[in-house]
């Protein structure tokens, strides 16, 4: 069993296990990531309490949530640490550059979005704590932030929501950030799924092509909602 | 006489693995379009020797795209811009009179410099002497039929063992991994049935040693399928990937 224990981390500090790992964490947190996007559009919905009453459900799964936020915390945690080892990696092996240096093309996949990885991801991880702070524990129940839906009282997150995106440092700050993830995704996707040894060349053009449709979508799904805050006054 | 060319050069020498290097400029003023690229070099190399300097010493032999010997980054680009073409085989025509080209080694801290643009490429001999190949007892060479061999999986083998181990993957990759050249191989042989008594321990062992060796990790930049003189698909690092994870939970000892 310990030697088990040993040889699962041998495997997980192998350039391939990185890689592995790199991948499935960062699938995973896609697929969360697609799953807030739709939960936030919830409040597009013509029954007005619907968001309140989707965060609602969440926090009442009690334990369970628990369990699902360790588990993300875990990801992002691996995640960012291998990012950033692969990156420092990277520096070490060369460490006289090139003067001069450029891709040679198709069927190279290196683009803008692959070479700035570290950066967006770093970026991505600084916003996520002030997502978290501004919204999770953010002002609740004991700050006002109530709502009465069917004859229970809730958390009135839409409210927190509808002012924060007043501002325009958040109106604007959001959506500029959503665009970043999506440049993330767009090498992210395919690169995950080439990680985990599924591509073969004639399925990689066309996922590649898809991740970044699906990267794309996911940042839109994510913005319509400060921007239409903004420009609407919050009236909804 | 209209093949006739200028070209300017710009090209890192150093004098040693230790020594500092710096850029020289040359202009060759009697170049032709017909030339190859190596060729361009001798004729720069000859002017050298006749004005009393010493001339760029760059590594080449069979100059016909087979050996892997050549390897330069020739305008930022492993082996030049013309896709699939090792340098020894990039012509001039490519290039317009009075053009300026840079050239550089190979740079990766596995590749450390002997001189100007030769580069020490044994890493890569080490990672195949670390399972690349296939144990064949000695005695009487077997009949080549005695295995049969799937066409599908001879020509998948063949595909990946065209490989002649320049480094230009290396040299083109962000990050300096080796991944392409070490896929290859273990893509080559996981292909063929002769490959597989050892196809675990070969996987394990080559990735192993291919981080020992200072290269870096891969980010499916896929840039080293761009440059290979052999066209090699980044589906080798995928088969890569599949057989280590195999290899490595299947249990077996490795
Ligand atoms: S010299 Fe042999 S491949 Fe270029």
């Amino acid at each position: 069993m310990g030697d088990y224990g040993r040889k699962v981390k041998v495997i997980f500090s192998s350039p391939i296990g990185r890689k592995v790992l790199t991948g499935i964490t960062g699938l995973g947190l896609t697929v969360f990531v697609i799953g807030h996007m739709l939960g936030n559009l919830t409040y597009f919905s013509s029954d007005p309490n619907a968001y309140n009453s989707y965060s609602h459900t969440l926090i009442s799964l009690g334990p369970l949530l628990y369990i699902v936020e360790l588990g993300l915390l875990a990801f992002v945690i691996v995640h960012i640490v291998l990012g950033v080892k692969i990156y420092l990696g990277k520096k070490a092996a060369r460490p006289v550059d090139y003067a001069e240096y450029k891709s040679a093309g198709e069927p190279s996949r290196q683009s803008s979005s692959s070479r700035t990885m570290i950066v967006t991801g770093l970026i991505l991880m600084v916003f996520l704590v002030f997502h978290i702070l501004s919204f999770k524990y953010g002002p609740g129940m004991a700050e006002g932030y109530v709502v009465m839906v069917d004859g229970e009282e809730i958390r009135d997150l839409k409210r927190l929501m509808e002012e924060k995106f007043q501002h325009p440092l958040y109106a604007f700050g959001y959506p500029a950030v959503m665009l970043l993830l999506a440049f993330h995704l767009r090498h992210g996707i395919w690169s995950a799924l080439q990680s985990l040894g599924a591509m073969t060349p004639r399925l990689t053009p066309l996922i590649y092509t898809l991740g970044g449709v699906l990267a794309a979508l996911i940042a839109l799904g994510f913005l319509v909602l400060p921007l239409w805050i903004f420009f609407s006054g919050g009236a909804s | 006489m209209a093949d006739r060319m200028t070209i300017h050069l710009k090209i890192w020498r150093q004098e040693g693995p230790d020594a500092p290097g710096r850029f020289e400029r040359y202009t060759v003023e009697d170049a032709n379009s017909h030339m190859s690229f190596l060729e361009l070099l001798d004729v720069l190399n000859e002017q050298l020797i006749r004005e009393g300097t010493d001339p760029v010493e760059f590594d080449h032999d069979c100059r016909e795209g087979i050996c892997g010997s050549c390897g330069v980054v020739i305008d930022g680009i492993a082996h030049g811009p013309q896709r699939r073409t090792s340098a020894c085989q990039l012509h001039m025509r490519h290039y317009a009179d009075g053009d300026t080209i840079v050239v550089e080694p190979w740079r990766a801290k596995a590749f450390p410099i002997v001189r100007d643009l030769v580069v020490d490429r044994a890493a890569m001999d080490r990672i195949v002497e670390a399972g690349g190949y296939v144990s064949v007892d000695t005695g009487g060479a077997p009949d080549a039929n005695a295995i049969p061999v799937p066409k599908v999986s001879s020509d998948e083998a063949f595909d990946y063992a065209a490989c002649i181990g320049c480094g230009a993957c290396i040299a083109a990759c962000p990050n300096s991994s080796a991944s392409l050249f070490t896929g290859a191989k273990i893509a080559h042989l996981a292909a063929l049935p002769q490959g597989h008594p050892e196809r675990a321990r070969r996987v394990v062992r080559m990735v192993e040693k291919m981080e020992a060796e200072g290269f870096g990790d891969c980010s499916n930049h896929a840039e080293c399928e761009a440059v290979c003189p052999k066209g090699i698909s980044i589906s080798a690092i995928a088969t890569m990937r599949r057989e280590y994870m195999k290899a490595a939970f299947a249990g077996q000892d490795v």
